[in-house]
């Protein structure tokens, strides 16, 4: 099931697949419950291997992790501010060294915009791309997350998985991340909504139109969600049932070409 | 009017108990009027519905029956009332408001108030149908179903053999059968953690059967996976036997057209005919050369039919190399973009194809050696293999990127792998040499392109900025032993290669684009063209001043005092 629909995309190779699930259930002690893999980000020597920890209230901050062998993982601190301000100037590829300098004296210049740091980690900068990554693009299906009246948001039990029509539609997904357009629909729409689910953003009125591209695998088996923001960003669905995910296989880079290439 | 709200309650009741009814007061008009004014206070005039409501005996309610045993039984004389079975059909007015109800509230439909009736219609109908249906119910036909039922027509046995077994007796088939072994290479690759699961693979094993069987195909391969928005394409890269002449690919040679007006009239007003000729047209490489060497087949699933591609055109490599467009996956979408692309999604994606073909195709350095050795490298075009290649164990393939070489010869800026000379189409099949020559005195001067010759090295490919060309890795750094070797291009991001041994190979699976570290902007249009040359008889000139008129003057009689003397003296020359 989950392993036939993560085949479906290119992964680590075997020897990286035993070795991850060797090493991410040792990660409990450190996240609340087993890791799980997020993703691969490619660098030019090396590639990082990235897990988090999903604890059970899923509004709150994930735990990440990152290994260059899939063996011996760090811990990353979560993103802040500055990090996210700065990771957006910086542009190319990941070194894949983590303690590799990016030196943002050119960067500024060109960007004419003061900041306190001379340089950059690349560690630095890879917290904040996995946290701008799931922002913009990490998503889920719609109903398979309630959110209590008392604002933290669990796993709904009795998500069943969207049926083959509702699969199709672009609708039915949601943006992981406080919602941003949500207080902007007419009050009709609002009417339909159900306030316990349709908390979030769903992907309809992502800008530019066109951003995603959905196909239907195997025949219908697998829906299968590629993002053209993030080029890497795979979602996968099997309709009817409870299994989704996205996985990250890629550069780390933001396609900034996207509307040229509509 | 007093009397009409007494009319207005519900239930008709005594009248109110006053001391002067009202209705004695019926033909009496003056008198009734006097009773209305007592009655002066509260919110409703004499002659408003309301009126006199208020009043403890005139409320609405006050006419039905107060005690609440007699309102129990009121009720249900009104249900039974509804419940009475109609003569004519059976039904009761209880149960098909029920009914009503109930089906509006599970289907909530829009403006339920002005269908009303037709759902009342409906309801009826439907109790009329039986509860249980001759039909049995259909099920619906999942697009599963059809997939699979295509993916199990890969399956089936071919009675008929390849084309080459069958004609066998008249033709000498040479070379290995032409089917690919894909999964020997996904099991390659699978070690390098590229590929498609194994399923997938099988598949497309089985529609490259399918494929060779079909078409009269030497040489097959499976070339990659491009993803498309909404269908992905599967490749084959073949060699195919030249059956009969080339299709109509465009020669290229009647291409230059001068525009013509109409029918010309001498007339003044005629505008000035164009002179404008549209630079000559690059003409392909022939089938079997260059960019041209391998023929594609794509499919969007396993299972579907496969599509040939058209060969490629130097000018739509050219423009292929100025846009960047997502694949949407039907081979007939138009490629809308600037500089206009010549041709739809199909040629786009055979550009594409050519282009990561001539970037990323490698092979471990010796392993093709040249046809002719005594041949000039630029020309040599013939490679084969070598059959005393030794392979380098897998630590050398990785360290050094000089291991590796390109076995596609590059695609220059024109568009071509050998540089034509693009005034050499313009002429006729009469071509003399001083012709030629000529024309290249008066032609542009295009400087001839060269580019590396064949089987370069990759270690001399050049990086962007700061990162290289190429990344190697091993598959696995615990068992040396067993590990392969592999490649991964950072200038196509997707496009891997693997050697292990005297095996290798290379393929794609991405989007089909370049890796570009600044951001994409498209070409800006040309720069108008120029109507008309400039030159000092149409450019308008700044007025003399009137100084500069006035030495002119002045220049000018001291000119013709001294043609006067001139002339004086010659005519006395004359004279003589």
């Amino acid at each position: 099931g989950d392993a036939e629909a993560m085949e479906a995309l290119s992964l680590p190779r075997a020897g990286r697949r035993a070795a991850l699930s060797a090493s991410l259930p040792l990660l409990q002690p450190t996240t609340a419950s087993s890791g799980s893999v997020w993703g691969c980000i490619q660098g030019v020597r090396g590639a990082y291997y990235i897990a988090e920890g999903l604890g059970p209230d899923r509004a709150a901050a994930r735990s990440r992790l990152y290994s260059l062998n899939c063996l011996d993982w760090s811990l990353l601190t979560p993103a802040t501010k500055e990090m996210l301000a700065l990771a957006e100037q910086l542009q190319g590829r990941f070194q894949g060294d983590p303690s590799f300098e990016y030196d943002l004296a050119e960067v500024n210049a060109e960007a004419s915009i003061v900041s306190p740091q001379p340089v950059m980690k690349e560690e630095a900068r890879l917290i904040a791309t996995i946290e701008q990554i799931d922002k913009e693009v990490g998503i889920v299906p719609r109903g398979a997350f309630v959110k209590t009246p008392l604002g933290s948001v669990h796993e709904n039990r009795h998500f069943e998985g969207l049926s083959l029509a509702e699969a199709k539609k672009l609708s039915s997904y949601f943006h992981f991340t406080k919602p941003v357009n949500l207080k902007n629909k007419t009050l009709l729409e609002k009417a339909d909504l159900d306030p316990s689910i349709d908390f979030l953003d769903s992907l309809e009125h992502d800008i530019p139109r066109g951003s995603w591209s959905i196909q239907l695998e195997k025949g219908g088996t697998v829906v299968v969600l590629r993002s053209l923001l993030w080029l890497g960003l795979t979602f996968y669905h099997v309709p009817m049932t409870k299994q989704f995910g996205y996985v990250y296989f890629g550069t780390g880079e933001k396609n900034l070409d996207l509307p040229f290439m509509l | 009017d007093q009397r009409e709200s007494a009319g207005q309650t519900r239930v008709r009741g005594q009248a109110p108990g006053q001391s002067q009814s009202p209705a004695q007061h019926l033909g009496h008009p003056r008198r009734a009027a006097q009773a209305a004014e007592q009655l002066q206070h509260g919110p409703y005039q004499p002659h408003e519905p309301g009126y006199g409501l208020d009043q403890p005996e005139f409320s609405p309610y006050e006419d039905e029956i107060p005690d609440p045993k007699a309102r129990m039984l009121a009720i249900q004389n009104a249900k039974a009332y509804l419940l009475k079975t109609s003569t004519k059909s059976g039904l009761n007015l209880y149960d098909h408001l029920a009914r009503v109800i109930t089906k509006i509230l599970d289907e909530q439909p829009e403006n339920t108030a002005d269908i009303i009736e037709n759902i009342s219609k409906d309801v009826k109908w439907a109790q009329f149908r039986k509860k249980m249906d001759t039909l049995r119910d259909e099920h619906l036909i999942l697009p599963t179903y059809e997939a699979a039922e295509k993916c199990k027509a890969l399956f089936v046995k071919d009675r008929v053999g390849g084309w080459w077994e069958g004609k066998g007796e008249r033709e000498e088939i040479v070379g290995p059968p032409p089917l690919p072994n894909v999964m020997e290479t996904a099991f390659y690759f699978e070690q390098a953690g590229i590929g498609l699961n194994k399923d997938e693979s099988y598949c497309i094993f089985l529609s490259l059967k399918n494929l060779v069987n079909v078409q009269p195909i030497l040489t097959c391969r499976f070339w990659g996976k491009i993803l498309g928005l909404e269908m992905n394409y599967i490749i084959a890269e073949t060699q195919v036997r030249e059956v009969e002449d080339q299709e109509g690919g465009e020669t290229g040679h009647e291409r230059e057209e001068i525009y013509e007006e109409g029918e010309r009239e001498m007339d003044e007003d005629e505008p000035p005919k164009s002179t404008y000729k549209p630079p000559p047209e690059i003409p392909r490489e022939e089938n079997g050369a260059g960019t041209n060497k391998y023929v594609y087949f794509v499919c969007n699933e396993p299972g579907k039919p496969w599509v040939k591609l058209p060969p490629v055109t130097p000018a739509q490599i050219v423009c292929a190399r100025k846009i960047k467009k997502f694949f949407t996956g039907r081979l007939d979408a138009p490629v809308v973009s600037f500089p206009p692309f010549p041709g739809n999604e199909a040629n786009y994606l055979r550009a594409q194809i050519a282009r990561i073909s001539a970037g990323t195709h490698v092979s471990p350095t010796g392993f093709y050696q040249f046809a002719n050795e005594d041949e000039e490298e630029e020309e040599g075009d013939a490679y084969e293999e070598n059959p005393d290649f030794e392979p380098p164990p897998v630590a050398e393939m990785l360290e050094s990127l000089a291991a590796w070489a390109h076995h596609v010869k590059i695609i220059l800026k024109q568009g071509r792998c050998v540089w034509i000379n693009p005034q050499k189409s313009d002429e006729n099949a009469e071509e003399e040499e001083e012709e030629e020559e000529e024309k290249d005195e008066e032609g542009e001067g295009q400087q001839e392109e060269t580019g590396p010759p064949l089987l370069t090295l990759i270690s001399e490919d050049a990086g962007i900025k700061s990162i290289p060309a190429w990344t190697a890795q091993a598959s696995t750094n615990l068992i040396p032993e067993y590990c392969i070797a592999i490649l991964q291009s950072n200038r196509w991001p997707g496009a891997y290669a693997f050697a292990s041994g005297r095996k290798f190979d290379n393929i794609y699976f991405g989007w089909g684009h370049k890796y570009s570290p600044e951001n994409h902007s498209p070409a800006l249009p040309p720069p108008a063209q120029a109507e008309y040359p400039i030159g000092s008889e149409i450019t308008e000139t700044v007025d003399p001043t009137v100084e500069e008129e006035m030495a002119f003057k002045a220049a000018q009689e001291e000119a013709l005092a001294g043609d006067d003397e001139e002339e004086g003296e010659e005519d006395e020359g004359d004279d003589e």
